[in-house]
């Protein structure tokens, strides 16, 4: 098993024929991902990459049976399409692109709720990497190869820090499960909460490590989850200790600008809540071994 | 984005917030202008830089005459304001707002935030007006008024009043002061912002609502709605380099260390910053080049980052996704031999194709310090520059 998508899941490509959204298509159906159509308004009935291509998502859906969709459309247009995926009946959506306006996310989150929990799309992202189950589906623009298949989840901000922590554990022999980028923005999709939840449900994950940094409530919010709700080990990293308060550190939302927002408070809360701190961004590999050796 | 006070206010008034009258000046001749234009016998004059705390530090000068009026905006324009939130630089004063004096009642702190637990806009109030949030909120938690805005709707009027009354404000200006509430959220709405604060709104004497000062800071990924926000922008009140850095689409943020950083991706920049301070150094800057790193980018960084005199060394790290290292290594290798650098550099690279870009590192006739891993690298950085500083 993993979480948000395993091989065979069916997936749309939203913004299909751009660019950026052509060259990672390619990249994921050559990881296996099972890649049935894109949707590009105005494109509906040619074809891209052997593909068929539609004007709306309610079309591709319903001639495809998509359950999922990754989104590369432009800033200014990408709140739409995930409003139209949420609409369209899609189960997940990834939205990879960076520089959404905070408003039209809140907008995007609003519009959401007017579906039942049981029937809401799970946003993930926006400004992300996507999800990877490694052996499995890529639906995301992470280099597949840094990622071996095995027990361990990722849930983090970061696309280029969540490699690095993939790759100490893969020069440990350690694989992972699936790996989540929940992005870098101030008000995004789902929560870290969110996959800690799927994580511990999920039985081919052991262990989770949750990258996180300055800024916003959502460590905290899940390392009490991690003390309340789970059984599996977590194990933190808080990135962004040297950051001065109120400046913001590249994602829009790594900005300390609450009480508890600050990394040092985030790994007290952390240590609180008894998820096992990476102390340094060096020692993922190392301190996964050491939880995994007292599990086993 | 940050705009200026007088910049604040027009934007404000236009959704038909109260404010005094007042006028801009870059010259004293003008701030005298605008005192006799405006009328009265007091005025203040408030130097116009992008930061708060400007009261205690000088910037805001009473006036009881058009003659004291040139004459603090003679003092004033062209120094650099120094206050507790600008660092030791400070930030210049190239403009100023000359504005009547308001006879105070009673002083209101009000702010609007975009709240990241509720996914909402906030409405936050308190009666202790003129202190920071942040004070208020250490000293006098309780006076502490919230309202979380539903986006479909917007604030409602009775939100809007049961703020009013909760500030104890007399009946005859709940009205007035419920229509300013509401024109502040349709302000913060309608023009992208992530912050409109109110610091003092205050009550005058005659009874009135005014806002006495403002500050808006606008959400960047918004501007392309807002050209005529974008338009407010003062490059003279950012950090050069910072600048420099937005001009060139990079995300550049200053600091005081010297190592300086060269890092892909928001989250690994700031971890390999938090790798140097374990390390025992110090980062001279966040520098995130983006996922892409290209050659053209990698140049560019190390222009930037050179530009800080304090740098006594400089940390390349990159992994490379859907690139490739040994492109990175390209890159690096011809900034390195175009731009003559005195300093020492450490590179890390990893992901794809690592052993090739590696090769290409080491084989070049650069001088670099080349590291395999994270820790090795903010080491070896540190190590360089202690040499470099003793010797």
């Amino acid at each position: 098993m993993s979480i948000v998508i395993d091989s065979g899941t069916p997936v749309l490509v939203q913004g299909f024929t751009g660019r950026i959204g052509s060259f990672h298509s390619e990249e994921m159906i050559e990881y296996g991902t099972n890649i049935v159509g894109g949707v590009t308004p105005g494109r509906g009935g040619t074809t891209h990459q052997g593909l068929p291509v539609f004007d709306t998502v309610k079309d591709a859906v319903s001639a495809t049976g998509a359950e999922a969709s990754i989104v590369f459309v432009p800033p200014p247009f990408a709140a739409d399409a995930i409003m139209e995926a949420a609409d369209g009946g899609l189960r997940a959506c990834v939205c990879i692109t960076d520089g959404i306006p905070a408003q039209d996310m809140m907008r995007v989150k609003r519009y959401m709720r007017r579906y039942k929990s049981d029937k809401r799309m799970q946003l993930i992202g926006p400004n992300c990497a996507g999800v990877i189950s490694p052996g499995k589906a890529l639906l995301g623009i992470m280099p597949g190869h840094i990622y071996q298949e095995g027990e361990v989840g990722i849930i983090g901000r970061s696309g280029t820090l969540g490699y690095e922590a993939a790759s100490q554990l893969k020069a440990e022999g350690i694989g992972v499960s699936t790996s989540v980028g929940i992005g870098g923005d101030p008000i995004n999709g789902s929560s870290f909460k969110d996959h800690l939840a799927a994580f511990e449900a999920d039985p081919q994950t052991q262990v989770v490590v949750m990258i996180g940094e300055i800024g916003g409530p959502q460590e905290a919010e899940a390392a009490q989850f991690a003390r309340d709700h789970m059984n599996k080990p977590v194990v933190g990293y808080i990135a962004g200790l040297t950051a001065p308060k109120g400046r913001t550190m590249g994602h829009a939302g790594a900005i300390v600008s609450a009480a508890g927002e600050s990394a040092e408070e985030k790994v007290e809360i952390l240590r609180q809540c008894g998820v096992t701190v990476v102390e340094r961004p060096s020692e993922f590999g190392s301190t996964v071994r050491t939880v995994l050796a007292k599990i086993s | 984005m940050d705009i200026h006070e007088y910049q604040a206010k027009a934007l404000l008034d236009d959704f038909g917030v109260p404010i005094p009258p007042g006028g801009l000046a870059y010259s004293p001749e003008q701030a005298q202008y605008r005192a006799s234009e405006i009328g009265g016998d007091q005025w203040v004059v408030k130097a116009q830089v992008h930061t708060g705390g400007r009261g205690k530090a000088g910037g805001i000068r009473l006036c009881q005459s058009e003659q004291e009026v040139w004459n603090a905006a003679d003092e004033m324009l062209g120094s650099r304001l120094v206050t507790n939130q600008t660092g030791s630089r400070g930030r210049g004063v190239y403009r100023l707002y000359v504005e009547s004096v308001a006879d105070i009642e009673r002083e209101i702190y009000l702010g609007f935030v975009l709240d990241r637990a509720t996914e909402r806009v906030m409405l936050v109030a308190s009666a202790a007006g003129g202190m920071e949030i942040e004070q208020i909120a250490e000293e006098d938690p309780e006076s502490m008024i919230r309202v979380v805005i539903e986006p479909a709707v917007g604030l409602q009027a009775f939100q809007a009043r049961e703020v009013a009354f909760a500030l104890g404000l007399d009946a005859s200006l709940v009205t007035e002061a419920a229509n300013t509430l509401r024109a502040c959220y349709r302000s913060f709405r309608d023009l992208d912002a992530t912050m409109v604060e109110i610091n003092p709104l205050v009550v005058t004497a005659d009874g009135r609502i005014l806002a006495l000062d403002a500050k808006m800071t606008f959400d960047d990924n918004a501007l392309f709605k807002h050209q005529r926000i974008s338009e407010l922008r003062d490059k003279s009140q950012e950090d050069p380099r910072e600048m420099r850095a937005t001009d060139r689409g990079l995300s550049y943020v200053g600091l005081e260390g010297d190592i300086g950083c060269i890092i892909n991706g928001a989250g690994l920049a700031m971890a390999t910053m938090d790798m140097i301070k374990h390390s025992g150094g110090e980062p001279a800057n966040f520098l995130d080049i983006g996922g892409g790193a290209s050659p053209e980018r990698v140049a560019k960084a190390f222009n930037l980052v050179l530009s800080d005199d304090n740098v006594k060394g400089v940390l390349v790290n990159i992994f490379a996704g859907i690139n490739r290292c040994d492109w990175v290594a390209q890159g690096v290798v011809k900034a390195m031999q175009d731009l003559d650098i005195q300093v020492p550099v450490v590179v890390r690279l990893s992901g794809t194709n690592v052993e090739e870009g590696r090769r290409i590192l080491e084989e070049s006739s650069v001088s670099l310090i080349t590291a395999d891993t994270l820790a090795e690298a903010a080491e070896k950085s540190v190590a360089a520059v202690h040499e470099e500083v003793s010797a």
